[in-house]
């Protein structure tokens, strides 16, 4: 079997170090600067890279869930990015901090009912252990999915990807109630009179849409500096473009799905939180958002022809992370500014975000083996055609 | 009767005498890896009037023989193109211009309502577009069957089996050296498919005239049928002693007018009960004081001005009419009602001021009744003679 195993460049990692610490730096000072936007922003960076942490984990666990073995020379790419979730313990401390500048339910005005209902789950207590349970279930099972899958490399047990079948059926509704939970709790939250009950599946969806973009740029990026072995073709990037392409039309199919309901009933307590993000300039970001993050990548992507030519998935998977990331600010920050805003404070999830990426996928690349070696299905993986 | 049913079935399957025509050599192959070995060595021949034959996809067949990108992929998506543009013309069509229905206070022609039935219809049209485009082009349907059909050969390739079929319309088509080209990619059961005897110059049962004639029958018989159960039969009253009566029905035509419409219009200048015009919008004070309040000033007018002030305006100009707003601010405070201007005006100034608004102040001439606004003028005129009320107003 003929893998590649050459560390990755000096220069990625050090421009992941490079991002990382000049959006730590503009973080902690928009953190000095303006505490309360400081706040947002770093709740608008730190639900990206659970998006990419639990993505990353969630489609580890579906390879096994269903068995398949066209992404499995790449699976490990998936698990590298997964390597974020540990770091979710220590990234979450300061926005425990900042609570107070983000929830408005934390400090209700007095005759609020609708808050004193919300109360026995919006309250400090209970949000507290819902975030460690979530951070607690992902890591045990990263830890678990991981451990099994690199001991193979060197036992080549299939034994372990029996295990790990196993752990992905336990898996599969644990990650739903925690990836509901979070997005509610975090995002949800930030306007507590005002729900959705489909807004767990619409973050889930975008989650999704973002990790496989970050997989296919990064294996792409691996196989043109070849990284991965020769076998992977264009019919794995095929395969890989029309996930993309089919989970980006699952988050418009989401979004339109509660957006429409709200439209055609009309019913104030629930126009509010469209009618926040359809005044004073916040409309052109929701119009931009149907643009940017459906209505042309579903264009570009829809020809078999594109999902096969790399140079333009690599484009469009940069593009559709970009577009995670509007998504996110367009949940989060009118809650902050009845206006849309973006100053250098913002710049910080524009550097900081891909930069820990980076540095994460990199350090891991380098003392762990880029491809599952010891997989019993990797040699069917390699085979894969269309 | 099932036996006999179970006999036609049988003498269907069965197939029929073959003539001496050729149709193709068909080969077996017993694993996925074994056919698409066999699939390439045949594109790699030179062959090119063939097929392969399996019981599901299998992986890597498109690249075995080398076929090109087709060109489903463009054709449906202009389908799908057509079908949005349907939608959007129909819906616009009909909700826009032909039948403008209020929903729930919507526009007649609105985007978000529409997206789901451009979604179905561009679903749809490339769907029927796909499934009769495979009926017309690849299966070629006025021909209904193809030799292929009750052979061994695809006894095996729709059950556990593949297979390679080289046809006799190939350039390079000899029997022989095709049996022995296919045997030597391993082919087995190797078997020379003739034509069926009836099926050598390709006629089909589609323009057999009995099957014509059958068609037409069953196309009347249906009509009729759903005609009769739905229009007439559900219809049937047991009693209808009082549901046709000699009355003018709505929506109806009659003939006991000109226009021949059941429901008559309103005379034109018709006026709702309870509602007066108002002529005055905009008018100069001079003109607009000499409407005459058609309220008396009496116990009953006053009190229901009072409930009507105290609803309407006093969140604004106050209980007493001091201009002490209860909005903290969030609106201009109006000034006083007691100014020496307002207590000289005649009752029509006020009047005016509430129906047609002044300056920020906006119109309730929808909220408040006519009648009801002329009596917040008395309301506003108790309170004003209370406010400077004079030692004779003392009992
Ligand atoms: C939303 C607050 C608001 C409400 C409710 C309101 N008004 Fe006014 N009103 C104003 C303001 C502000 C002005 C001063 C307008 C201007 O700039 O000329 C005003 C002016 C007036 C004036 C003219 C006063 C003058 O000196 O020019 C009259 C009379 C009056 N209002 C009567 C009423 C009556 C009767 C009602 C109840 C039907 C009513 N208003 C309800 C805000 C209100």
């Amino acid at each position: 079997m003929d893998t590649v195993n050459k560390p990755i460049s000096d220069k990625v990692s050090k421009l992941g170090y490079a991002l990382t610490g000049i959006g730590l730096l503009i973080i902690v000072a928009s953190f000095l600067t303006n505490k309360q936007r400081g706040a947002f922003d770093y709740l608008w960076i730190y639900m990206f890279l659970t998006s990419v942490g639990i993505g990353g984990l969630a489609l580890t666990a579906l390879e096994y869930l269903v068995g398949a073995t066209w992404s499995v020379p790449f699976r490990r790419v998936c698990e590298f990015l997964a390597g974020i979730i540990p770091l979710l313990i220590i990234l979450v401390v300061p926005l425990i901090f900042t609570m107070g500048d983000l929830f408005h339910w934390l400090h209700p005005e007095p005759g609020d009912e609708i808050l004193a209902a919300k109360k026995p789950y919006l309250n400090m207590n209970f949000f507290l252990i819902r975030v460690a349970f979530c951070i607690v279930v992902w890591f045990i099972f990263y830890f678990f999915f991981t451990r099994n899958s690199k001991k193979q490399d060197t036992t080549k047990e299939p034994g372990l990807t029996r295990t790990n079948i196993k752990l992905s059926v336990v898996f599969a509704p644990l990650f739903f109630i925690s990836m509901t939970m979070a997005a509610i709790d975090w995002m949800m939250s930030l306007e507590p009179h005002w729900y959705s009950t489909i807004y767990g599946v619409y973050y889930f969806a975008g989650t999704i849409v973002c990790t496989l973009a970050i997989v296919t740029f990064i294996s792409i990026h691996l196989k043109e500096n070849g990284y991965l072995n020769p076998r992977v073709s264009n019919d794995h990037f095929y395969s890989l473009g029309t996930l993309l392409f089919g989970f980006n039309i699952f988050w418009a199919y989401i979004a339109f799905s509660q957006f429409v309901l709200v439209w055609y009933a009309d019913i104030p307590e629930e126009t509010v939180w469209y009618m926040q993000r359809w005044h004073h300039g916040w409309q052109y970001v929701s119009l931009g958002l149907l643009f940017f993050h459906f209505v042309i990548p579903f264009l570009i992507l829809l020809p078999r022809s594109i999902k096969v030519n790399l140079k333009v998935l690599k484009v469009m998977s940069v593009w559709m992370v970009l577009a995670h990331m509007l998504d996110l600010y367009w949940l989060i920050m009118p809650t902050y500014s009845s206006s849309p805003v973006f100053g250098w404070q913002e710049l910080g999830m524009l550097l900081f975000a891909p930069g820990l990426i980076i540095v994460v996928f990199t350090m891991k690349a380098n003392k762990e083996n880029i491809t599952p070696v010891g997989d019993p299905k990797l040699e069917a993986g390699l085979n894969f055609t269309l | 009767m099932l036996k006999k049913i179970l006999k036609l079935d049988e003498d269907l399957a069965k197939d029929g005498p073959r003539s001496s025509k050729v149709h193709s050599v068909a080969a077996l192959f017993d694993t996925p890896d074994e056919i698409i070995h066999a699939a390439a060595e045949t594109s790699n021949a030179g062959y090119d009037k063939y097929d392969v034959y399996t019981p599901y996809p299998v992986h890597g067949m498109d690249a075995a023989m080398r076929m090109k990108e087709t060109v489903i992929g463009k054709f449906a998506f202009l389908a799908g193109f057509t079908g949005v543009s349907l939608a959007v013309a129909m819906i616009g069509y009909m909700s826009g211009f032909d039948y403008k229905n209020i929903i729930g206070g919507k526009p007649f022609f609105n985007l978000p309502a529409s997206i789901p039935i451009m979604f179905e219809l561009t679903v749809l049209i490339s769907g029927l577009f796909c499934v009769f485009g495979m009926l017309l082009l690849w299966n070629k349907l006025p021909q209904i069957s193809n030799p292929l059909h009750d052979t061994n050969f695809m006894k095996y390739t729709s059950s556990t089996r593949f297979g390679v079929a080289i046809e006799a319309s190939d350039a390079q088509f000899d029997v022989d050296k095709v049996k022995s080209f296919l045997a030597g990619v391993g082919g087995k059961d190797i078997e020379v498919v003739y034509y069926p005897e009836e099926n050598i110059v390709p006629q089909t049962p589609i323009f057999n005239r009995q099957f014509i004639y059958t068609l037409i029958l069953v196309a009347i018989v249906t009509a009729l049928g759903t005609y009769g159960a739905i229009g007439k039969l559900v219809n049937i009253l047991p009693f209808d002693w009082m549901h046709n009566q000699f009355k003018v029905n709505p929506q109806n035509t009659s003939t006991l007018f000109k226009d021949g419409r059941s429901m008559q219009r309103p005379v034109d200048g018709t006026v709702a009960r309870g509602y007066m015009p108002y002529e005055y919008t905009g008018m100069p004070d001079s003109l607009v004081k000499l409407l005459s309040n058609p309220v008396p000033m009496d116990e009953k007018s006053i009190t229901r001005g009072k409930k009507q002030y105290n609803t309407y305006c006093s969140p604004c100009h106050g209980y007493f009419g001091a201009g002490d707003s209860r909005l903290n601010g969030q609106f201009p405070n109006p000034p006083t009602l007691h100014s020496k201007k307002v207590r000289e005006w005649a009752d029509g100034n006020i009047y005016n001021v509430m129906t047609n608004g002044q300056n920020t102040m906006p119109s309730y001439a929808k909220q408040i009744s006519r009648d009801d606004r002329w009596a917040i003028v008395n309301y506003i005129r108790v309170l004003q003679r209370a406010e400077n009320a004079k030692d004779t107003d003392l009992p």
